[in-house]
Parts: structure tokens; sequence; C-alpha cells
């Protein structure tokens, strides 16, 4: 730098930026969502630990509501179609989302997944569309993904605390399918009255369904909720054709 | 470890943000992550070390301000004890998030060739 004046040294200046770092997945997420209201599809975005009971939830809803309304889902895996293939057994047209590294979903690979495809005409008729989410309690919370409400199914064999210890997943929860409530009498210390104790700390408006897909437990509440899920969703004002912007569109 | 993909997201934020600002070097980077916005911060500044690379910002500082959560009455705006259920203790309202839920990118400081 010149030591007479100064001249030449660069200066510092400080640029606000006041940006969510979740923006460019909102703006995706907010076009999903324009889509599946258009669409009078109602899109739960299914959470919970690895071996929750994500997949046997969505089985047993396909038995008790499958005849009544169209189901359609996505499963999200790092690794294998399993999951998508067990809900395709199960009757429900479903794709798999497999992830690689990654240990969530984001709206972008859900967009790339329902657009289009045997898959995308059966998301674009169906009254139920389930994105089963990567099995975490962490990463998949903070990601929305145009979805009506967020659903995270809580085994009975996880214990009492997990709400406490992950909440930032069960604050975003609408709803807790506490899973597996047939295995009650054999786990200690484990009582439904505890885990909603926890829920009450970290979920703004709890609300609990306790469920077996084994012995049907809870299925009628669940079906009932879904149904009014669905019924606000075909209830809610058509949003205007939602493109801004000029990707194609595969009607 | 989503750490990795809100990082590489907040190098996209910091390149549009300093594209109006031909030959200016990020210094410093100050992003306020909420206690419950669901992210690790140490992981986050392992993921920022090794994604900046080749970025706008490589060789930034970065500046975390930890937020803590802050719970309050949806209608009396009473604020609600840490750790304790989700309810008003005054009117027995439900519960909202007043802060700590977010994650931003506040603001950068630049070192821009004085002409």
């Amino acid at each position: 730098m010149c030591d007479v004046c100064g001249c030449g040294d660069p200066k510092v200046v400080s640029v606000d930026v006041h940006a969510s770092l979740l923006s460019a997945n909102d703006h995706e997420a907010a076009h999903l969502r324009a889509h599946f209201l258009e669409d009078g599809v109602t899109a739960i975005n299914l959470m919970g630990s690895p071996g929750s009971g994500k997949t046997a939830l969505l089985e047993a809803t396909a038995r008790a509501l499958g005849g009544r309304l169209r189901l359609a889902a996505v499963s999200g895996d790092l690794a294998t179609t399993h999951d998508a293939d067990r809900l395709a057994l199960a009757g429900i047209p479903s794709a798999p989302i497999t992830t690689g590294t990654a240990c969530h979903l984001d709206a972008a690979m859900v967009a790339g997944a329902v657009h289009g495809g045997v898959i995308g005409e059966a998301v674009r008729t169906s009254d139920l569309f389930f994105i089963e989410n990567v099995g975490n309690l962490v990463c998949p919370a903070i990601y929305d993904l145009g979805q009506a409400a967020n659903v995270v199914a809580l085994s009975v064999t996880e214990g009492i605390d997990k709400p406490l210890k992950y909440p930032v997943m069960f604050k975003a929860a609408d709803l807790v399918v506490l899973t597996k409530v047939d295995l009650l009498p054999h786990l200690r210390g484990v009582s439904v009255g505890a885990i909603a104790d926890a829920l009450s700390r970290v979920m703004p408006t709890p609300r609990l369904i306790e469920l077996s897909a084994v012995d049907g437990t809870g299925l009628a509440a669940w079906a009932e909720w879904l149904m009014a899920r669905r019924d606000e969703v075909r209830r809610a004002p058509r949003p205007a054709h939602p493109h801004s912007h000029g990707h194609e569109h595969q009607r | 470890m989503h750490e990795a993909s809100l990082v590489s997201a907040l190098c996209d934020q910091i390149d549009r943000a300093v594209a109006p600002h031909p030959g200016a070097l990020v210094r410093v980077v100050h992003v306020r992550l909420g206690e419950l916005a669901g992210v690790e911060p140490e992981l986050f500044r392992v993921a920022f070390e090794t994604l900046r690379e080749g970025r706008a910002c490589d060789g930034a500082t970065l500046s975390i301000v930890h937020e803590l959560a802050e719970w309050r009455c949806r209608a009396c705006d009473a604020a609600i004890t840490r750790g304790a259920a989700l309810r008003c203790n005054a009117c027995g309202g439900a519960a909202r998030l007043a802060r700590g839920g977010d994650l931003f990118l506040d603001r950068l400081e630049l070192e821009v060739p004085d002409v």
C-alpha cells in the first residue's frame, strides 16, 4: 500500500444478506405443494428411525384404506429398493428414491421422482401420497417436501426419551404414530404416558395415535386422521397455476 | 450428515451475494444457527472448511452465532420455561417457537479493491 495516503488499501464492506439456508429447498417445496393442491393430492411426509415401522404402517394403511382411497408412495433409502418393492406388493403404486449418501429427502429429489412416468400419473391421481423418508430422526426434519402434514412413526421399542433426544424432529410433527404397541407388555419401563409426557415438552400441539400394524390397533384412528387431512386439502382453495418458470410437464 | 448440503446451499448464496462486487474477497461469513434448527455447529464448520475450496468464500472465516431456543405462548406471549411442557402456565395457550428455529446467512464482510 501507499504509505503517504493509504491508497491501494483494500476496504472492507459489510453486505447484509439475511437469507435462510433452506430458501432453495423451500422454493422447490412451495412449487410441489402448489401442484399437490392443484391436483387435490394430500401429501404426507412420513419420517422416523430406521426400523420404526414406517413401511409396515403403510402396508397396514393399504389394507385399511386401499379399497376406499387411491394411494401412492415414494420411499427414500440410501440403498436398495426394498421398501418401494414392499409397498408395490401391498398394492400401493410406488417408486424408490435411492439417495446414495444423502441422509434425507429434499424437495428436488421428490420433484424428480414424481415428475412424469407411471408413478407421476399415480401420484397426480392419488388421494393420499406418502413420502416415506429416509430412516433418520435428525436430517429429514428440516426439509420441507411440499407435504400437507408431517407424521413421525415412533416405535415403543425405541424407549421413552426419543422425543427429548431428537426435539427438532418432533417439533415438526403434526402427528406421532406410536407403532408396535402390541409389544408393550414385553417392555419394562416403557409406558404410553411417559412417551406422551416427553412429546408434550417438544411438540407444540401433541397428537399421538397408538397403533399396531400386526393386530390392527389404532388403524381406524389413523385412517380417520388421514381422511380429515384429505378433506382439508380438498376444501383448500386451488392455487392459480403455479408456474412462473419454464419446466416441461408431461401431462 | 445434512450439514454438507446446507453448506453447499450457503456457498451458492455467497456466490450470488458477491456477484455484484467484482474483485471482492470474502473475509467473514456470519451465519446464525438456531438450537432447534437441526444443525450441529461443529459439523457445519467442518463442512464449510471442506466445501469452500474453489468457491467465492475460499479462505473466509466462518462466524457462527448459536441462537438458543425460546418458546412463547401464542396467545399472551409469556415465556415458557426450558424443558417444561409446551403449554402456557399463565393462560394455557399453545406454544410457538419465537427464536432458535432458523438457519440464516446474516451478513458477509467483503474486502473490495479501493479505487
